[in-house]
């Protein structure tokens, strides 16, 4: 029971950093049908920029608010020059670009600061509380409210703001939104630079426990496909609870499944996402496409 | 009478079709348009030229400037209100949601609030229903609701695509009393493109018949109704 409850514990914590990253991938795809699986390039990229400023001497806690900003121009440059171009193109076109992207970043990340891992700075103390057998670690403590509070946040501007309602209106809804004299083009613009800043967030908090190096993210973009693909591409809230749902899945078999162990683990997205796209495609917070006549 | 909008020589298509073949005509201050014509005529395919939503050549003039290099949100910023074919709404948003977007370029909220409360007044069910999406009501109330969206914003004219489709003909009659009535009391101008040509030249002044993407006819709505081409041709009998 003890073992359950820390497996449950630990699965969360990781799960909030799929969810996170999910949450990055649905804010583009609902903005653009695009699965931008370079997402996780990009963070990695805006990491190493934070990383960089904090060896310079800028106190950490302000690298991470520049950086932030930093990310959302990135990602809105990203659109307004790579994207935008070729907006409304095929599938194949954006897979291809998408590949171009995941290869650029990493490339970049690659050249300025070179394959080895460095260690990345923690942002919260190393405090471990036990409750009833069960350790809990200020870490894993942090990594989930910082979840929460960016969740509210983000569910706060789309929901209670104009520049949130014009966005969402956007993602939906392109020609009727520019008939309402909505800059569309400039929304997507502001999602895909939303969408960096999240997964900017989702890779600090998981760097000092991968230690910081160019690939960092490819396994964690492999989870956080999955969390997408579990709660609905279209659905924010369904990458929240997908991201949840796969790290206690992950945390769960890799524990009490013998054969899976730590080293098979990384299978259980695959089996998420394999599952999910046999039972129910759309997932679980996903509209299937409906084709009105 | 001054022009709301004047439009020389339309030509717009899809590709490498070519629809409309230089379309001529103007709205006036207060003056309810009827764009008539049978299927794939190019009825649509004007009102998407005019409001931006495809690339056209031609003069679109609206209160005397060109508007037709101009964005789709530019345009609907100028004050050119365009319900599409189909119901004009969003479908996955509240009707609370729908009539704030309507607003999106009114930058002042008690005008939004005074505009809220006129339409809240004249449809107490949209109050009522403020917070469901909009795909959840019937299709009568839900072209009301893009009626309502469209002029938050209080346009110079209101462009609305085959408004009738799909609906029960008492729910036609009661959409087309709600264009007369904004038509008198703010002198709204319309232009409606429509295939039930016995309905609209009643509200209509004026009205164009549209053939292959061309103005074949034109006329007072009046005259148009007695004549003969137009009763074999639209009005069936």
């Amino acid at each position: 029971m003890q073992l359950l409850l820390q497996q449950i514990v630990e699965g969360l914590a990781s799960g909030a950093i799929y969810a996170a990253l999910a949450l990055a991938l649905v804010l583009i795809y609902r903005a653009t049908r695009i699965v931008n699986f370079a997402q996780g390039e990009m963070a990695t990229l805006s990491v190493y920029m934070a990383w960089q400023l904090n060896q310079w001497g800028v106190p950490f806690v302000l690298c991470l608010i520049i950086v932030t900003a930093v990310s959302f121009m990135m990602g809105a440059l990203t659109f307004r020059f790579m994207i935008r171009p070729v907006l409304g193109a095929s599938d194949h076109t954006m897979v291809v670009i998408c590949i171009g992207f995941f290869v650029g970043f990493e490339a970049v990340s690659l050249w300025f600061w070179g394959a080895d891992p460095r260690a990345f700075p923690r942002i919260f103390p190393d405090d471990t509380w036990a409750i009833r057998g069960v350790r809990l670690t200020a870490n894993n403590l942090g990594i989930l409210v910082s979840l929460c509070i960016m969740t509210l946040g983000l569910s706060a501007l789309f929901r209670f703001t104009r520049i949130g309602l014009a966005m969402r209106a956007s993602a939906a809804e392109r020609e009727k939104s520019a008939l309402v004299g909505i800059p569309v083009e400039t929304m997507l613009m502001l999602g895909w630079g939303l969408a960096a800043s999240v997964g900017f967030i989702a890779a600090v908090l998981v760097a000092p426990s991968l230690f910081l190096s160019p690939p960092m993210m490819v396994s964690v973009v492999i989870y956080a496909l999955a969390a997408a693909t579990l709660g609905g591409w279209d659905s924010p809230a369904g990458a929240i609870v997908g991201g949840l749902v796969v790290g206690v899945a992950e945390s769960l078999c890799a524990t009490f499944i013998g054969f899976i162990g730590n080293e098979l683990k990384v299978g259980v997205p695959f089996a998420v996402m394999a599952i999910v796209l046999l039972v129910r495609p759309q997932g679980l917070f996903g509209t299937a496409a409906v084709i009105r006549v | 009478m001054t022009a709301i909008l004047q439009v020389r020589s339309l030509q717009a298509g899809y590709g490498s079709i070519r629809v409309l073949h230089g379309l001529d005509f103007e709205v006036g201050e207060g003056e309810i348009i009827a764009l008539l014509g049978a299927n794939g005529a190019g009825k649509t395919t004007t009102l998407r030229a005019l409001s931006g939503t495809i690339p056209a050549r031609g003069e679109i003039m609206l209160d005397g400037n060109d508007v037709s290099t101009l964005s789709a949100s530019t345009r609907a910023q100028l004050g050119v209100a365009h319900i599409p074919q189909g119901r004009g709404t969003f479908v996955d948003f509240t009707v609370e949601e729908n009539l704030a977007l309507g607003a999106y370029m009114v930058p002042d909220k008690q005008t939004i609030g005074r505009a809220l409360d006129y339409w809240y007044d004249i449809f107490p069910w949209l109050a009522e229903r403020r917070a469901q999406p909009a795909g959840s009501l019937s299709g009568g109330e839900q072209q009301m609701l893009a009626v309502a969206r469209a002029l938050m914003a209080e346009p110079r004219i209101l462009m609305c695509d085959e408004p009738s489709l799909g609906l029960a003909p008492a729910i036609t009659q009661s959409l087309f009393a709600l264009f007369s009535r904004l038509n008198k009391e703010r002198a709204m101008a319309i232009l409606l493109v429509e295939q039930n040509a016995r309905l609209t030249l009643k509200i209509a002044h004026r009205a164009y018949v549209i053939e292959s993407g061309e103005v074949r006819l034109q006329g007072a709505a009046a005259e148009l109704r007695d004549n003969p081409l137009i009763q074999r041709a639209y009005l069936g009998t």
